[in-house]
C-alpha cells in the first residue's frame, strides 16, 4: 500500500511539473507586462506556444548531425529527471534517494553539456558564441551551486533533497547565518542559471545580448518546443528547490493523509506565484548587465556559497 | 600462485622484444606482436581481478635476482591487484588499438620492441617488493616511456619533450632513491616488509613526504612539476600516449599509496593539508590549461593533470581522516581516489585513442584544422563523445560517481580536529567544484570544434573512418565508462580488499544495498543509484520521442542555416577552439596566465585584415624552471675554464679535494 501510494505521489509530481512548468513562464511573462503597464500576453499563451511549435515542420540545416536531432530529448529527459526528484508539494518521493542535490545539479549539468554541444553543431557564429558564454557562465554558477549544496548538507547531516527539506520543516533549524548566505548565493545562481534578467534576457534577439537564445538559434519546430518546455521546467525546478529548502512550509510529509497532500499543493502553488511575481518584480526594476561583468556576480555567488560553507565548517551553530 | 602466473607473464613480455627485433622487417610482425601483447596483458588483469574475487591474500616470492644479498622480492597483495588490473586493462586496450593503429606507423622499429616492455616495466614496478627492485623497474619504465616519445625522433619538438622528459624522469628516480634511503634507515633494510616493520621516525616524516611528492608527483604529473607531460605525452605514437597518460601516472599514484600509505607509518594531519592543497592546485591549473590549448592531444595530457589532482585531492582527504582516526571517512576517500584512478584510466585511454584515431584519419592534431568529423567518422565520434561526458562527470558516467564519493568525503570532514584542515577543505571542495564545470566547459570545445560544426580544412573534409580493430577498443573502453557509472557497487566492493588492507576500514558493502545504490559511509543519509538515474533519463527520453511522434509533426526538412538571416559560407566564420575560450581566458587567464589580447584594427577605410593577438604566460615554467635552468647555464659557464687547465693544476686540484674530502670526513668520525 505503501509502495503505491508513494509511486503515486512520485508519479503525480513527475505530471505536475510538466504542467505546470509552461504556466510559471506565463505567469512570470504576464505579471512583467502588467508592471510595465502592458496587458500581456494570456495565461495559457505558452502552452499555445509549445502546441503551434509540435505542429510546425522542423527545420533542420543541411549540415546539421544526429547529435542535433537527438540533443533536445536527452536536455528535456535529463531537466525532467532532475525536475521530479525536487520535492515540490510532498518531501517522500519514492526515487528520491537515488539522485541526491549533487546529481540532479550534475543532471542539469549533463543538458547544458549537450545543448552547448548542439549550439556548435551546424558551425555558425551565433552557435558558438551562445555556446562558449553559457559554458562560462556555467563554470561560475556550478560551483557556486556546489557551495550552496554543502552549507544545506552540513546543516541537514545529507545531501538528499527530502531529508534536506523534512530536517528543514523539523524545529531544529532555526535562524543561521549560512542558510541566509547560501539563500543569496541560491537566488543568484538560479538567475544566472535560468538565463534570466540582468545574466541574459529569455526575450531578445538581439544578437550581442543573447546567451541561452543564441544557443538554441538553429532549433525549430518540436525540437524547439522540447527544448523550450525544458527551460521552463528548469526554471521550476530552482522554484521548488528555494521553495522546498528555504519556504519548506506545508510541505507533505512522508506518511501524511490525503488532505496533507492537498495543503501541499495549495501552499506549493502559492510559492510558485509568489516566486514568479518576485521574479517578474527584480527583472523588471534592473538592466541587464554586460556580459563580462557576469563573472563577477557569480564569483560573488560563489564567495558567499564558500563564506557560508566555512561559517559550518568552523562552527555546528552558525 | 597468481605471483608466479604474473611474474611468467612478465617474463614473456620481457622476451617479446627480441621477437620484435627479428620480426620487425615482416609486414606481419605487426599482427603478431600487439596480439601477443593482448593475450599478455588480458591474462594479468583476468589474474589480477581472479586474486582480487578469492580474498587477495598477498602472496609472496623471492627471486635470485639483482643485487645478492637481498634478491629479488615481489608481492602480489590487494593494492598491487588493483593497480594491475588498472595497468593490464589499460594495456590490452592498447594493444587492440594498436592492432589497427600500429599498421599506420611509420617507425615501426622504433615502437614494436620498446612497447611490451614498457608494460613490462610497469607491471613489475606494481610486483616490486624491495626497494632496489621498485626503483630498477621504475627507471626501466622511464626509460622504455622515452624511447617511445623519442620514436618519430626527426620532429624537433619530440627532441625537446625527450630531452625535457628524460631530466624530469632521472630527477623523479633521484628523489625517490632519496626517500626509500630515508625509509629504509641507516641498517640499510631495503625490503618493503622490513621498511614496514620499523617505519622512519617522526622527525624524517616530511622529508619522506617532500621525496615522494617530487618523485611521485612529478611522474605523476602535479602542479608545478607538470611541465614535461605536456610535451612527452602527445609526441608518443596514440596508443603509447593513452598508456603514459592513463596508465603510468597511475603506476605514479600507486608509487605515492605503497609509500605514504603502506610503508611510512601513521600519517600526520599536516600531510594531508598538503597533499590536499597540491591536489587542488593540480586540478584547477590542469583545466585551465588544457582550456587555452588547441592541440587535441596536448589539451589530452593537461586534463590528465586535471585528474590527478582530483585524485591526490581523495588521497589527501585520506590521509587526514586516517591521522585524526575517522577510520570510515578514510576509507571513504581512498576508495575514491582508487575509483578514479580506475576511470580515469579509462576514458584518457578511450580519449587518446580518439585523438589517435582523428590523427590517423587527417593527419591533424591541430583543432583549428579540425571539424564536421561526426559526419566523416560517425563511430570514433560516438565513442568519443561518451569519454568526453564521462571525463566531465555527467551522470550516468563513470565519472561522476568518483567525484560524487569525493564529494561526500569533503562533506564528512566538518569532524576533523585541526584548523588547517577545516578551512582548508572547504577551499579545495570548491576547487574541486570549479574544475569539474571548466572540465565540462573544456570538453565542449574540444568535441565542439573537432567533431561539429563544418570542416576547417582539406584534410578534416576528406577523413575516413578508422580501422575495425580502432573501433573495437575504443567501443570497449565506452562500454566500460557505461558499465563502471551504473553498477559502481560492483567496482568499489572490488577495491575493498585494498582500502581495508592499508586502512583497516573499508566502504560498506554495496552488493548489499537494496536496488544497486551506493552509500558513503554506513550511517549516511546519502546515496546515489547509477542504474536508475540511467534507466529513468532513457525511458523519458523514449516517452518524449514516443509523445512527440505520436502527436507532432513529423517532417524534417533540410534547409540552409538560419543563423539569424546571415549564414556565412566560409567555415571561417565558425568559432573556433581560440575563439571558444576567450571567455574564459578572460576571466581566469589574466590572473593564472597574465593573458593579454592586443587587437589591431585598420584605419577606417582600409580593406585589411585585423588581428588579435592573446599572449600567454606558463608561471611554472617563467617562475620555477626558467631561474633553475639560468643558474644551471650560469654555473656551467662559470665551470667552463676548468676545462682547460694544464696537468698539473688538475693534479693540484684532485690533491685538495682529496685532503677536503678527509678532512671532512675527520669531522665527521
Amino acid at each position: 500500500m505503501d509502495v503505491i501510494r508513494d509511486l503515486a505521489v512520485q508519479g503525480a509530481q513527475m505530471l505536475l511539473v510538466l504542467l505546470l512548468a509552461p504556466f510559471l513562464t506565463g505567469f512570470v511573462r504576464k505579471v512583467k507586462a502588467r508592471l510595465l503597464r502592458r496587458r500581456g500576453p494570456p495565461l495559457i499563451q505558452p502552452y499555445r506556444d509549445l502546441v503551434r511549435l509540435t505542429r510546425k515542420d522542423a527545420l533542420v540545416a543541411v549540415n546539421a548531425s544526429w547529435l542535433f536531432r537527438s540533443v533536445p530529448y536527452l536536455v528535456f529527459a535529463a531537466t525532467w529527471v532532475a525536475a521530479a526528484l525536487v520535492p515540490t508539494f510532498a518531501s517522500g518521493l519514492m526515487f528520491s534517494w537515488s539522485a541526491d542535490l549533487i546529481a540532479i545539479i550534475a543532471l542539469l549539468g549533463s543538458g547544458r553539456f549537450f545543448l552547448a554541444l548542439a549550439g556548435m553543431d551546424i558551425g555558425t557564429s551565433f552557435g558558438g558564441i551562445g555556446a562558449s558564454r553559457e559554458v562560462m557562465i556555467a563554470s561560475l554558477a556550478e560551483p557556486a551551486m556546489m557551495m550552496i549544496v554543502f552549507v544545506l548538507a552540513l546543516i541537514a547531516g545529507s545531501t538528499q533533497l527530502s531529508t534536506i527539506a523534512a530536517f528543514m520543516l523539523s524545529s531544529q533549524v532555526g535562524v543561521r547565518v549560512s542558510l541566509g548566505l547560501a539563500l543569496i548565493a541560491l537566488i543568484m545562481v538560479a538567475i544566472a542559471e535560468n538565463a534570466r534578467i540582468p545574466v541574459d534576457n529569455p526575450a531578445t534577439h538581439l544578437e550581442l545580448t543573447m546567451v541561452h537564445e543564441a544557443m538554441v538559434l538553429e532549433y525549430s519546430g518540436r525540437h524547439l518546443a522540447l527544448i523550450e518546455l525544458a527551460a521552463s521546467l528548469k526554471l521550476l525546478l530552482y522554484v521548488s528547490l528555494i521553495g522546498c529548502v528555504f519556504l519548506p512550509w506545508g510541505l507533505a510529509a512522508a506518511e501524511s493523509p490525503i488532505s496533507g497532500y492537498a495543503i501541499g499543493a495549495i501552499a506549493y502553488l502559492a510559492k510558485v506565484l509568489l516566486a514568479g511575481s518576485a521574479l517578474a518584480m527584480f527583472e523588471t526594476s534592473i538592466a541587464k548587465m554586460r556580459v563580462f561583468r557576469v563573472p563577477a556576480f557569480l564569483g560573488a555567488a560563489l564567495m558567499l556559497g564558500l563564506l557560508g560553507a566555512l561559517l559550518r565548517f568552523v562552527s555546528a551553530g552558525l | 600462485m597468481a605471483v608466479d602466473f604474473s611474474l611468467w607473464c612478465v617474463a614473456v613480455l620481457l622476451a617479446l622484444p627480441i621477437l620484435a627485433v627479428v620480426l620487425v622487417r615482416h609486414e606481419w610482425a605487426n599482427g603478431i606482436l600487439y596480439s601477443a601483447n593482448f593475450l599478455v596483458s588480458a591474462g594479468l588483469c583476468a589474474n589480477a581481478i581472479f586474486h582480487l574475487v578469492t580474498g587477495a591474500v598477498p602472496e609472496n616470492i623471492v627471486l635470485p635476482l639483482a643485487l645478492p644479498w637481498i634478491g629479488a622480492h615481489f608481492r602480489l597483495d590487494a593494492l598491487s591487484a588493483v593497480f594491475l588490473v588498472i595497468v593490464n586493462l589499460g594495456a590490452a586496450g592498447a594493444s587492440l588499438y594498436g592492432l589497427g593503429y600500429g599498421r599506420h606507423e611509420t617507425a615501426r622499429a622504433r615502437v614494436l620492441p620498446f612497447f611490451p616492455a614498457f608494460l613490462a616495466g610497469m607491471n613489475l614496478v606494481v610486483l616490486g617488493d624491495d626497494a632496489f627492485t621498485f626503483l630498477l623497474a621504475w627507471e626501466f619504465m622511464s626509460l622504455s616511456s622515452w624511447a617511445l616519445v623519442m620514436a618519430h625522433h626527426r620532429v624537433p619538438e619530440n627532441v625537446r619533450a625527450g630531452y625535457v622528459y628524460l631530466l624530469m624522469a632521472s630527477f623523479g628516480t633521484l628523489a625517490l632513491l632519496l626517500a626509500f634511503g630515508i625509509l629504509a634507515g641507516p641498517d640499510g633494510g631495503y625490503a618493503f616488509a622490513t621498511i614496514r616493520a620499523m617505519p622512519p621516525a617522526a622527525g624524517s616524516i616530511w622529508l619522506v613526504l617532500l621525496l615522494v611528492l617530487l618523485g611521485a608527483g612529478s611522474k605523476a604529473g602535479l602542479v608545478p612539476l607538470h611541465v614535461w607531460l605536456p610535451l612527452a605525452h602527445p609526441a608518443a605514437p596514440s596508443h603509447v600516449s593513452a598508456l603514459m597518460s592513463g596508465v603510468m601516472t597511475k603506476v605514479a599514484v600507486y608509487a605515492f599509496i605503497r609509500i605514504l600509505f603502506d610503508l611510512a607509518g601513521p600519517p600526520q594531519w599536516w600531510e594531508g593539508m598538503i597533499v590536499l592543497a597540491l591536489g587542488g592546485l593540480t586540478a584547477v591549473m590542469g583545466v585551465l590549461y588544457a582550456l587555452m590549448e588547441h592541440d587535441l592531444k596536448r589539451l589530452l595530457a593537461y586534463h590528465t593533470i586535471e585528474n590527478i589532482g582530483i585524485i591526490f585531492i581523495g588521497l589527501g582527504l585520506a590521509l587526514a581522516f586516517q591521522a585524526d582516526n575517522m577510520a570510515a571517512a578514510a576509507a571513504l576517500s581512498l576508495t575514491a581516489a582508487l575509483f578514479h584512478v580506475f576511470n580515469h584510466s579509462v576514458f584518457k585511454s578511450l580519449l587518446f585513442f580518439g585523438a589517435g584515431a582523428v590523427l590517423t584519419a587527417t593527419g591533424e592534431r591541430d583543432m583549428e584544422h579540425l571539424g564536421g568529423l561526426i559526419h566523416r567518422m560517425p563511430q570514433t565520434a560516438f565513442a568519443f563523445l561518451v569519454g568526453c561526458a564521462a571525463i566531465s562527470a555527467l551522470p550516468p558516467l563513470n565519472g561522476f560517481v568518483s567525484e560524487w564519493m569525493t564529494f561526500q568525503a569533503i562533506l564528512l570532514s566538518p569532524g576533523l580536529a585541526e584548523w588547517g584542515l577545516k578551512l582548508s577543505v572547504p577551499a579545495v571542495g570548491a576547487l574541486l567544484a570549479l574544475s569539474a564545470a571548466l572540465a565540462a566547459a573544456c570538453f565542449v570545445k574540444a568535441y565542439g570544434v573537432a567533431f561539429l560544426g563544418r570542416p576547417r580544412g582539406n584534410a578534416a573534409a576528406e577523413a575516413k573512418e578508422v580501422d575495425a580493430f580502432s573501433r573495437s577498443a575504443m567501443f570497449a573502453f565506452a562500454g566500460l565508462c557505461l558499465i563502471a557509472g551504473i553498477l559502481p557497487g560492483f567496482a568499489i566492493d572490488g577495491l575493498a580488499p585494498a582500502v581495508q588492507s592499508l586502512l583497516g576500514a573499508r566502504m560498506p558493502v554495496q552488493a548489499a544495498i537494496s536496488w544497486l545504490s551506493i552509500v558513503p559511509i554506513a550511517e549516511s543519509r546519502s546515496s546515489y543509484n547509477g542504474l536508475l538515474v540511467f534507466l529513468f533519463i532513457a525511458a523519458s527520453a523514449l516517452l518524449a520521442a514516443y509523445a512527440i511522434h505520436l502527436l507532432a509533426s513529423k517532417v524534417v526538412k533540410r534547409v540552409p542555416a538560419w543563423d539569424c538571416g546571415f549564414p556565412l559560407a566560409s567555415p571561417a566564420t565558425q568559432y573556433s577552439a581560440g575563439s571558444f575560450a576567450q571567455p574564459i581566458r578572460r576571466v581566469f587567464g589574466t590572473l593564472v596566465f597574465r593573458a593579454r589580447e592586443r587587437v589591431t584594427m585598420p584605419p577606417p577605410g582600409e580593406m585589411g585584415m585585423a588581428r588579435i593577438d592573446v599572449e600567454l604566460h606558463d608561471l611554472a615554467w617563467d617562475w620555477l624552471y626558467a631561474p633553475i635552468s639560468g643558474a644551471i647555464s650560469l654555473a656551467a659557464d662559470r665551470l667552463n675554464v676548468l676545462q682547460f687547465l694544464t696537468i698539473r693544476r688538475y693534479l693540484t686540484l684532485v690533491f685538495l679535494a682529496l685532503v677536503g674530502l678527509l678532512l671532512v670526513l675527520a669531522i665527521w668520525m
